[in-house]
């Protein structure tokens, strides 16, 4: 019982990582159609400021939101730089495009600092855990639990009670009528940009704070996950991308924690499995996008 | 005075040519319809003016103002609304939330935000009821006035209606009419495009006929209404 309690925690911080990342990916495809695979290279992004940070000796409590306002502010130069120009391209080009400020990134991440995986300097504090009822719960965890709930809580806030959350909601279903009514297409975008910084800011603060440690490639898995997740949750749909990143931070975890040692190996392909049998079930989803293939922008 | 004046439009997509030569004119305070039958270019008309689809060659103005070019999200701040065809609600949003965002230009000002809502839902009462519900799960007709009254949301002073009857029981299709009598009445000046001519000319001060991309006729209301150019338009007779 408390192995699977203490499970049940590793899996609500894992798919908590993955609903903020999947959530990061969504909010971006749910307005243009497209799915940004450099939205690990925001999170990569925040991980090189923490170090920075901590290499000049600024306490984690002011490098993590420094972290995460510099993955806010590149994700908008991404929009700007990037993906402004293919905005009313095909799926593919922007797709295309994605891959490419990922790869540009990476190669830079490696050239520019190291292709290395490089020390994060983290509070001690992090590594410690309390104990009751024989449960070990890692300040890490409960820390991690604890934002990604109030994140959701804020996110899900703004896009109901502001003016601009509900052009988004509304940007996400038909864009073309949000113009008629008056969205700006330039600040809606840019507007879903800055939180999909802001929520791969918050998961790359989240996932060095487990590892202690940033390379060129780390957004790269969880970035993979997360796009599994969204598509688990149904594309596009941002309750949906919650669902599915907790979902899969569920099955992974207790895949991990009762599979027998000889079918450890094949976990991943069992994760996977589990994915498409549940894809199978509903193939638009945990919790389907309400517009299913609407055309985009 | 002219509100809107459209010039020797034309509106490709790709090699067809759906608009050609287009030219039309909206006096202060008139309701025009603009008829044809389905594939006339009438929507394409109306995207043109708005800009969602960008116009080949051609002068659209709004009191004097040149709208070519101008991104859709700035005509509404100017005056002017489109009530998309087929409704186009936002099928996820509450009744309520439609409404507030039909009055994103309002900017920050809450009190004629606020007056405006009241003004929609003592004009649609049917509103008030389904103010928190989910606007897709409306009927067809309930989902038509929430349209207009979303349009109507930005104190607009020109409104263009893309088949406001389509699709309607005819009770429904009545009482929506009705309002866009009333709305001219109330200072707004209306583009009317429909299919149900008879309905339409009923109300209209004038009337354009669109056939295969032109206007083949014009005229007032009783005029359209004693000749046969209309029917013609519509039956493909040369």
């Amino acid at each position: 019982m408390e192995i699977f309690i203490q499970q049940t925690i590793n899996a609500v911080s894992l798919g908590g990582t993955y609903a903020l990342l999947a959530l990061g990916l969504a909010i971006i495809f749910s307005i243009m159609g497209m799915i940004n695979f450099a939205h690990g290279e925001l999170m990569t992004i925040t991980g090189y400021t923490l170090m920075y940070c901590g290499i000049a000796g600024f306490p984690f409590i002011i490098a993590a939101p420094i972290a995460i306002t510099i993955a806010i502010l590149a994700a908008l130069i991404m929009e700007r730089v990037a993906f402004r120009p293919v905005r009313n391209s095909s799926g593919a080009t922007m797709l295309v495009t994605s891959f490419a400020v990922a790869v540009i990134l990476q190669t830079l991440f490696q050239n520019l600092i190291s292709p290395r995986s490089q020390a994060v300097i983290l509070p001690d504090m992090l590594a410690q855990s309390i104990h009751f009822g024989g449960l070990s719960i890692g300040i890490n965890q409960i820390l991690s639990i604890s934002i990604t709930l109030t994140i959701l809580v804020i996110l899900n806030w703004f896009l109901r009670k502001t003016i601009l959350g509900m052009a988004m909601r509304a940007a996400a279903e038909d864009f073309s009528v949000a113009r008629l009514m008056g969205a700006r297409a330039n600040a809606v975008i840019a507007g879903a940009f800055a939180i999909s910084g802001a929520l791969a800011g918050v998961a790359g603060v989240l996932w060095v704070a487990q590892r202690a440690s940033v390379d060129p490639l780390m957004g790269f898995i969880p970035v993979l996950k997360a796009f599994i997740a969204a598509i688990l949750g149904g594309l596009g749909s941002l309750t949906g991308a919650v669902a599915g990143g907790f979902a899969l931070g569920f099955i992974e975890i207790y895949l991990a924690a009762y599979l027998p040692d000889h079918i450890q190996p094949y976990r991943e392909a069992l994760a996977l499995g589990i994915v498409i049998f549940l894809l199978l079930l509903r193939p638009h989803g945990l919790v389907p996008a309400f517009n299913v293939g609407r055309e985009k922008v | 005075m002219a509100i809107l004046t459209v010039e020797g439009l034309h509106v490709h997509y790709g090699a067809v040519e759906a608009v050609r030569d287009v030219t039309l004119s909206i006096d202060d305070g008139e309701i025009v319809a603009l008829l044809g039958a389905n594939g006339a270019g009438k929507s394409s008309t109306l995207n043109a003016i708005v800009g969602l689809v960008p116009p080949h060659t051609g002068a659209v103005g709004f009191r004097g103002k040149s709208l070519v070019g101008l991104p859709t999200e700035q005509l509404v701040r100017l005056g002017i609304t489109l009530t998309p065809e087929g409704r186009r609600v936002f099928g996820s949003l509450t009744v309520e939330e439609n409404l507030l965002l039909g009055s994103m230009p309002l900017g920050k000002s809450g009190d004629r935000r606020k007056e405006n809502l009241e003004r929609m839902f003592s004009l649609f009462p049917i509103l008030v009821q389904r103010r928190n519900q989910i606007a897709g799960t409306l009927s067809g007709g309930q989902q038509q006035m929430l349209a207009i009254a979303r349009s109507l949301m930005s104190s607009p002073k020109l409104l263009l209606l893309d088949e406001p009857s389509l699709g309607l029981a005819p009770q429904i299709v009545d009482t929506i009419f009705d309002q866009i009598v009333a709305l001219r009445d109330s200072g707004i000046t209306i583009l009317l495009v429909e299919q149900n001519v008879a309905m339409s000319l009923e109300v209209a001060d004038r009337g354009y006929v669109m056939a295969a991309g032109s206007i083949v006729t014009s005229g007032t209301a009783q005029d359209l209404n004693s000749s046969h150019l209309v029917e013609q338009a519509y039956l493909g007779h040369e």
